[in-house]
């Protein structure tokens, strides 16, 4: 019998107990917290919650200008020229090295969707997103949250979110509370996050 | 569970060693009362905390009893996008399986993300007689590591280290393992943090081949989720060609949406924070990458076969649990003698691994039961009825000296007044839950076979009446 019959059988045979008619469906499972919520303002809520990370944030603040401040950055593709006037872009293509990625000053990215109420940004790979390396091994990360990427609560985030897709939750720069409990931020990720919402 | 820590006494010595270190005891009161206060706050920010956590509970409960279903869905999704399922019956096949894997990369080094599972399975162990280093990324398990020491808290796991401590450590052992610590490396934990990043770098950059666990595992999409802080894990996770995730069959949820549920308890819950920094989820072979998933049983079907311990398997491994236990915050974790530490250790261990052992035995006497794990557990584990259920398992058993092991584990850790004022909700708070198994009035303590639940007095009152009659 092969490892995976052995467990199959195993875990059959321990759940001898559960009626033979159950079906999954059948165990019930009350979703009675909330989806969404009314509260403060959305992108206050947001702006609020980045910052106790001790993100950079900016409102409307025009993009090219911000990225302009920051010396070479890697753009993925799909970045709306907007953005890039003036700017010292780099391209992943072909796609750079771990290495040479590390030499970069930073990089400048779009998002999938924001939650405000968590101050969570995620990225799926997508339009001005590019594949996960380059968000993670340049020390500074330029994250623009259209208004329209932003909603409350994480319910209101997964219904938004393609599973199939690689996914990154990013809230606030890298941290470690591991020695003596002192948060520190900055150990591998990107140890400056700046988001500009427009 | 393939080992014990080596040389491992019962708790009740392990803990009365670790009682004694003022050092280790203060870093935990410390560690565990902050990390209290701040899940706390941010629990009491959530206004459907309680139906989040009802929730939680079902969807596991409902993982558990149709486990079978859901694993064979989940194989299905995760080579469906492309990636490789393994299934480890054992340690053992566990360990071959990865390395394995390794060796058909031709690599002798990988990188590690934290992973519970490969601890108990002694991964690494097993790994460095196959002739493969593994390297532990969190910083964290990294100062564990170089200080060839054991993990000690889930969350923190080197919680029982002081900065002082950590800098010497880095001094001495990094220079063995890579880069060595800068001469000037001070104590701050700033310079600390940046020993370990540039320690780390280079080796994140090269590797080859990542291993990991994974917090949880959708069934419906093939989806797998790893949350972590410091960004380790992504590195580990998305920079190598290889990656191999060890993860037990109860980390599965139904369905994505499932997610919504787990992703507001976990963080909350285990770090105090409304999100934690970094989460990675990713469906098989994502960005091309060669993905094997290792499903792990080791002992996991027996629990599941315990129709009242069953419940230790919905643990997400928050460790809120550890934080507010009373005996926990005196003794750490090592007493525990596994990996999975405090109230959920004392329950998942004598069952993984069966309480055939003294020191298995005795865990389920590690505990005041007074309930404070079960009001914080995010999926409502009602702790204290296992240990009842175990320890009447124990009695049943007629291997060990219920009396001994129960006094001895007592008179050891609970040492201070002010605890036993803490433990005042106490056991029989719990007794109606095991109606036949109730002793008459301190029968506990003198019969050592059948009625190894507690006493129908509070645990002070017997505390007090014990102390007369030395
Ligand atoms: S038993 Fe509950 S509180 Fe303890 S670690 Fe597991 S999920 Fe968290």
């Amino acid at each position: 019998m092969s490892s995976r019959e052995t467990i199959l059988a195993r875990v059959r045979s321990a759940l001898a107990d559960i009626p033979f008619a159950e079906t999954p469906d059948a165990v019930p499972v009350p979703r009675d917290y909330a989806r969404t919520r009314t509260g403060p303002d959305l992108i206050e809520l947001l702006r609020d919650r980045l910052v106790d990370y001790r993100a950079t944030v900016h409102l409307d603040t025009p993009v090219a200008e911000l990225a302009r401040a920051r010396g070479r950055l890697m753009v993925p593709p799909g970045t709306p020229d907007e953005w890039l006037s003036g700017v010292d872009v780099v391209r992943d293509d072909p796609p750079l090295s771990p290495a040479e990625l590390d030499r970069l000053d930073g990089v400048l990215t779009g998002c999938a969707v924001a939650i405000a109420e968590t101050g969570t940004i995620v990225l799926d790979g997508g339009e001005a997103q590019g594949r996960r390396a380059l968000t993670l091994v340049p020390d500074h990360h330029l994250c623009v949250v259209r208004r329209d990427q932003v909603v409350r609560t994480v319910p209101e985030a997964l219904e938004r979110l393609d599973p199939t897709r690689p996914l990154t939750w990013i809230s606030g720069p890298s941290a470690t509370s591991d020695i003596e409990l002192n948060r520190v931020e900055g150990v591998h990720g990107p140890r400056t996050l700046e988001v500009a919402i427009i | 569970m393939s080992s014990t820590f080596v040389g491992m006494p019962p708790f009740p010595k392990a803990a009365s060693r670790a009682v004694g270190d003022a050092q280790l005891r203060h870093n935990l009161r410390k560690a565990t009362h902050t990390i209290r206060d701040k899940r706390a706050a941010v629990v009491a920010e959530q206004p459907d905390w309680a139906a989040l956590r009802a929730a939680g509970a079902a969807v596991k409960t409902r993982v558990l009893r149709h486990l079978d279903g859901y694993l064979e869905q989940l194989e299905a999704a995760v080579e469906r996008a492309g990636g490789h399922v393994h299934w480890a019956a054992d340690a053992a096949e566990a360990n071959r399986i990865v390395i394995d894997l390794v060796r058909a990369t031709g690599e002798t080094e990988v990188v590690k993300v934290k992973s519970m599972a490969t601890q108990e399975i002694d991964l690494n162990e097993a790994l460095a007689e196959a002739g493969i280093t593994a390297y532990e990324t969190d910083l964290a398990e990294l100062i564990v590591q170089l200080g060839d020491d054991r993990p000690s808290h889930i969350l923190v796991p080197a919680i029982h280290r002081n900065r002082a401590e950590i800098r010497e450590i880095f001094r001495v052992a990094m220079a063995a393992w890579g880069r060595p610590a800068p001469d000037d490396l001070t104590d701050d934990p700033r310079a600390l943090a940046e020993a370990a990043r540039l320690h780390l770098r280079e080796r994140f950059l090269t590797a080859k081949v990542g291993i990991s666990g994974a917090n949880f595992a959708v069934a419906e999409t093939g989806t797998l989720v790893v949350l972590e802080s410091e960004g380790n894990g992504r590195m580990c996770l998305t920079l190598p060609e290889t990656l191999i995730s060890v993860v037990g069959i109860e980390k599965l949820v139904p369905t994505w949406r499932d997610l919504e549920v787990f992703m507001q308890l976990l963080p909350r819950s285990s770090t105090g924070e409304r999100m934690n920094p970094y989460t990675s989820m990713w469906t098989g072979a994502a960005e091309g990458q060669d993905f094997h998933l290792v499903l792990l049983d080791n002992g996991r079907t027996k629990v599941l076969a315990d129709g009242v311990g069953r419940q230790a398997l919905r643990c997400i491994r928050c460790s809120a649990c550890l934080n507010v236990c009373p005996v926990y915050e005196r003794t750490g974790g090592h007493a525990y003698g596994s990996v999975y530490p405090g109230p959920i250790g004392a329950i998942l261990t004598p069952q993984l691994r069966g309480l055939g052992s003294e020191l298995d035995a005795s865990l389920p006497y590690a505990s005041t039961l007074c309930g404070a794990c079960y009001d914080v557990c995010p999926v409502a584990i009602n702790i204290p009825e296992v240990l009842l259920h175990l320890r009447a398992k124990v009695g049943a058993s007629g291997a060990h000296k219920v009396e001994k092991l129960t006094m001895r584990a007592a008179r050891r850790v609970l040492s201070s007044p002010a605890l036993l004022a803490a433990s005042q909700r106490t056991a029989g708070r719990f007794r109606r839950l095991t109606p036949r198994r109730l002793p008459g009035p301190l029968a506990a303590w003198t019969d050592t076979r059948d009625v190894p639940a507690p006493p129908p007095q509070s645990f002070r009152e017997w505390w007090a009446s014990r102390e007369e009659q030395k």
